[in-house]
Formats: structure tokens, C-alpha cells, sequence
């Protein structure tokens, strides 16, 4: 009987967990992170995730870099929209040198940026098809940020990381051609987006796998620092285009899109939505354009004409210093936020009157909120964990720096 | 004449207004906790003792006239120059529903860096502290994780902190003495 007892002991089945290594190089994570996840058959127990893996240490280089060499280290931050990280940059300084753009150039700053929220967009949005499954619309719909690009490259001559726009304003006007592929671009987006939201939007397995998948609440989402499309789909409408208004943002009626439940549904529609909000706020900046200068008159940060560098003594000397970053700082703190493709990306640079910032601190709207990702995923299946990862739209150079 | 102008201009200012509501609700509470405050551009700036920064985060997110309930940032500052309090660390609180945003500041000397964790008020003050622990040192207190995040683990020093350079020390072709800082 004892015996029999023991054989009864020993074969019941103890509970074992596996471990899985998410990443650090797996096509689903679209990025170098880890995520080691304790899982129980097909649930996630528990995550804990490791970052860091292209961390360049931004924060330490801008410390040694004149301000006009900042603005490439910003293009690296989050690489699909770099020009909002350019021009945030951009305004920071002019925040700090009490520089006043033109209206132009905001205006021409404000049709770049929401390009670059639009191909922002894009990524997210077909990479959640992806990862559902529906790679047509991804293969489809990627041809839109092609477009994207080739404005970029007609107006800076890059097109991933662009190094756009200068401090006082924008480093040259559009250029005809620029203008031809932009109206061309504001006709075609429409159809293709259109297409895009009748394959996938009330596709009945697209609904079924994303529906209720790593939701969270608002509260949730406001204490875990969530801004940007992640925090609207969660249902509070905060943007700072609307909030603080930046770059001449008040002169254009749009609306914030939000969603109920914060899911990833939620934000993938609330990302659909802004692309219709900003294709709105690039035709009126279009339609409203005023004529004038598109830079400001700064010289002492402003880079002059290369013909008057060659010909006028004044021109030289601008030339000659801000390029051997010689220009005379204003001391002091500003801090400077503009709406990025993910959130809140701010700037908070304290100088101390040197050629380099003697702090320059960035808000990455991705690694504050990344940290509620084992909350979000604990509990739910491996597939929804991937699912809610590409819906967070976490992009490894914004969080790693 | 011109004092007056500058005075009303000032209290126009709406970021001087938050100022001053901010600056009297945090002095009758905490007295000369409160070390200063500024405006720097359009941030509302206070500097207040160490050891309250958790009473003072708590009572700016809870108390019903302020609410700043949304952890912007924080982030380390290493002020070598700064003897006695070579190091400081900067809160960004919001105040979503009023658009309202204060920084509060606190600074410390290089024998004695340890803060308070926030994560008590705000989780999302767990990563941004191990970041500022990564770059500086700062040695949270009551935080439950903090390890490095962005640099390695073998990692030996803490990488910005000014008096590690970000190059080869041995040149200088780009050192402070040849164009100034």
C-alpha cells in the first residue's frame, strides 16, 4: 500500500516552465532587443527584457560636438521619422538663441515632419499586418514611404537619415521638383491608404488576432509614461502639436484620433487615423504657404551663401565660425518637445555658454514606455507578445541612443 | 517706469503665474525646503533639499491644485565645477489636464549621491533611473532593479561623468585649450 502510494508521488506531473530567448536578432522583434521569457506551454509567465544592444552613447557625444553637429546623432535616434528628431533639434536651439522663424519655414518644417509621421506610420502599421500575416498589404503599402523618400532626397539630397532643415530655418527652399513630387504624392497616398484599410482593417483574422491583445488601461499608460499614438489609443488625447504648439501647428485645424481600449487594434487605427490627419495638415500648410524667406536672419548660427563666403569679408567670418563652432551661446536650460512618430521626444539642453552643450539629455518616448512591455505581455500568448511589440512600434535606435 | 513694465509683462506671462502659484503652495508646505526658484525660459525651475524630493514629488501629484500627475523625464547632471554639490538630478512633472509643466531639482556632493526612487509614485521612473544609475552612479535608494541598462555589466565606471573623455586623452587637436569650451 505504501508502495503504491509512492508510485502515485512520484508520477504526478511536477509544473516546468520553459525559457525562450526573444531575440536579440529575430525578425519578429524588428530590432536588436532580448526578451527571456519564462513561459508555460504557449503563455508568457513572466519577461524580462534586455536593451542597450546599439546604445552609441548620444548623450555623451553631444557633450564634444559643436550644435550644428548634433543634428546627425539626432537623425539616429528613431531612424523612421529622422527629420521630426532634426528639426525638434533644431527648435531646441532656436529656443535657446530666442530665434523667431519665418512663417515659411515652419510651414515647410510642418510638411516634412508629418511626411516623416506619415512613413512613421507606414512601418507600424504594415508591420502589424506582417506580423499577423498579411504581408500583401506590407509589400503593397511600403511603396508609399519610397515616395516619402524621394521628396526627402529632392529637398536634402538624404533620404533615411536626413540631417534636414538648419538652426534659424531650412537649409534651402523646396525645389520645383520637390513641389511636382509632393502634389503627386498628396493624390496617390490617399488610394493606396484607402486599399490599405479595406485588405486589413475589417479583416475578420486581423480583427480576431488583435482585438483585446496586449491591452492596456489609460491609468496604466500614464503612469508607465506612455505619450504619443500608444497613450491616445489608450483614450486620452493628449498631442503636443495641440497641447504646446510648435513650428506654426496652431494656424491648422486637425483632430486627434483616439481609441477606447489601448490595444493593438487601437493603435493601429489611431495611427491609420493621424496618417488622414496629416495628409489633411500637409495640404492646408500647401494651400496656405506664405512666399518670403525660409530662414532666419541669424548669422551667427545660420551658414551664409557659399558665393558671399567667397566674395564678402562678413560672410567669411560667419562661415569661418560656425563651422569651427566659434559662435557665442546664450547660457541656460531650455528643454523643447515636438510630437515624434512614437511620442514626446524632448530635448533638455543646458549650456553653459562653450561651443558644445554641456548637457543634452533626450526624452525617448520609446524607452520610457518599452518598460511596460512584460506587463502588457504576461499572461497572454507568445504570438500576441510579438503582435504587441510591432503595435508599440519600439524602434531600437530611439531606445538604445 | 520701466521696472513697472517689466513687472506687468511678467505676470502676463503665464509660466510666471505657475511659477508663483507653484512657489507658495511648495513653501507653505515644506518652509525652507524649498532652496529656490526660477524661471528658465518657459519651465517653472525649483531647487529643494534632497531628502524631501519624494515628499515634494508626492505632494505636486497629489495635491488637488496641482496635480502633476505625468513623470516627464529625469535626468543626472554632473557639475564638477559645482564644489559641494558636483552632482544634481532633475525632475520634469506635467500637468496634462492645466498643460502645465515644472522641473524640480535637487543637487548633491560627490561623497553622498544616493536618491530616493520615484518608482514608489511613478513605474516609469525604473528605466530613467537606471540610466541616470548607468551614466553617473546615482545610487537610487528602494529601487528593486537597479542594475545597468544601456552599457554593459562588466562596465567599470560610470561614462558621463566629465572627467572620463570621449576620446583618446592623448590628442589634442580637439582639446578645450585650443578653441576654448
Amino acid at each position: 500500500m505504501i508502495e503504491h502510494n509512492n508510485i502515485l508521488n512520484t508520477s504526478i506531473e511536477t509544473k516546468e516552465y520553459s525559457t525562450l530567448n526573444l531575440g536579440p536578432t529575430h525578425p519578429a522583434t524588428h530590432g536588436i532587443f532580448q526578451n527571456i521569457l519564462k513561459m508555460d506551454g504557449e503563455i508568457v509567465m513572466s519577461a524580462e527584457p534586455t536593451i542597450g544592444y546599439i546604445h552609441r552613447a548620444f548623450e555623451k557625444i553631444a557633450e564634444h560636438r559643436p550644435y550644428n553637429q548634433i543634428t546627425p546623432l539626432t537623425d539616429r535616434l528613431n531612424y523612421c521619422s529622422s527629420p521630426i528628431n532634426n528639426l525638434g533639434w533644431h527648435m531646441t536651439v532656436e529656443k535657446l538663441i530666442n530665434c523667431q522663424v519665418p512663417k515659411r519655414a515652419d510651414y515647410l518644417r510642418v510638411i516634412i515632419m508629418e511626411l516623416s509621421r506619415i512613413a512613421d506610420h507606414v512601418i507600424c502599421t504594415t508591420i502589424i499586418g506582417q506580423d499577423t500575416g498579411a504581408t500583401t498589404g506590407f509589400l503593397y503599402f511600403f511603396q508609399m514611404r519610397e515616395k516619402i523618400y524621394e521628396i526627402f532626397e529632392e529637398v536634402c539630397g538624404a533620404r533615411l537619415t536626413t540631417n534636414i532643415g538648419r538652426v534659424g530655418g531650412m537649409e534651402r527652399d523646396f525645389t520645383d521638383v520637390a513641389w511636382a513630387k509632393l502634389t503627386i504624392f498628396l493624390k496617390e497616398f490617399p488610394e493606396f491608404l484607402t486599399e490599405f484599410q479595406k485588405l486589413i482593417e475589417r479583416n475578420r483574422i486581423f480583427m480576431d488576432r488583435t482585438i483585446n491583445c496586449g491591452p492596456i488601461t489609460a491609468e496604466k499608460a500614464l503612469s508607465y509614461g506612455f505619450t504619443g499614438p500608444n497613450l491616445r489609443a489608450a483614450g486620452v488625447d493628449y498631442d503636443i502639436r495641440v497641447a504646446n504648439p510648435y513650428s506654426s501647428y496652431q494656424d491648422f485645424d486637425f483632430s486627434i484620433p483616439i481609441g477606447q481600449n489601448g490595444d493593438t487594434y487601437d493603435r493601429f487605427m489611431v495611427r491609420i487615423q493621424e496618417m488622414w490627419e496629416s495628409i489633411s495638415i500637409i495640404r492646408q500648410a500647401v494651400d496656405k504657404i506664405p512666399k518670403g524667406a525660409f530662414h532666419a536672419e541669424v548669422p551667427e548660427f545660420y551658414l551664409p551663401n557659399k558665393e558671399d563666403v567667397y566674395s564678402k569679408m562678413e560672410a567669411l567670418i560667419y562661415h569661418f565660425k560656425i563651422v569651427m563652432g566659434e559662435n557665442t551661446i546664450p547660457k541656460g536650460e531650455v528643454y523643447h518637445a515636438v510630437e515624434g512618430g512614437n511620442g514626446e521626444l524632448g530635448f533638455y539642453l543646458i549650456s553653459d555658454g562653450g561651443r558644445a552643450p554641456f548637457r543634452l539629455h533626450f526624452r525617448r518616448p520609446c524607452f520610457i514606455y518599452y518598460q511596460a512591455y512584460p506587463e502588457m505581455i504576461v499572461g497572454g500568448l507568445l504570438s500576441d507578445a510579438i503582435l504587441t511589440m510591432s503595435s508599440m512600434n519600439v524602434i531600437a535606435g530611439e531606445l538604445d541612443a | 517706469m520701466e521696472n513697472l513694465t517689466n513687472e506687468t509683462s511678467q505676470v502676463v506671462n503665464p509660466h510666471f503665474e505657475l511659477l508663483l502659484k507653484v512657489e507658495t503652495l511648495l513653501k507653505a508646505k515644506f518652509g525652507v525646503g524649498i532652496l529656490n526658484s526660477e524661471l528658465q525660459y518657459d519651465f517653472p525651475v525649483f531647487v529643494v533639499e534632497k531628502a524631501i524630493i519624494i515628499n515634494v514629488l508626492e505632494f505636486l501629484k497629489t495635491e488637488p491644485e496641482l496635480k502633476f500627475s505625468f513623470l516627464t523625464t529625469l535626468c543626472g547632471i554632473h557639475l564638477p565645477e559645482n564644489k559641494g554639490a558636483e552632482f544634481a538630478v532633475m525632475y520634469q512633472l506635467h500637468n496634462m489636464e492645466q498643460n502645465w509643466r515644472i522641473r524640480i531639482k535637487i543637487t548633491m556632493p560627490n561623497e553622498d549621491i544616493k536618491v530616493p526612487t520615484a518608482i514608489g509614485l511613478w513605474p516609469s521612473a525604473n528605466w530613467m533611473e537606471r540610466q541616470e544609475f548607468d551614466f553617473y552612479g546615482f545610487k537610487f535608494e528602494g529601487h528593486p532593479d537597479l542594475r545597468r541598462i544601456l552599457n554593459m555589466d562588466e562596465m567599470n565606471y560610470h561614462p558621463m561623468r566629465k572627467e572620463y573623455p570621449l576620446e583618446d586623452g592623448s590628442r589634442d587637436d580637439k582639446s578645450d585649450k585650443m578653441f576654448g569650451r
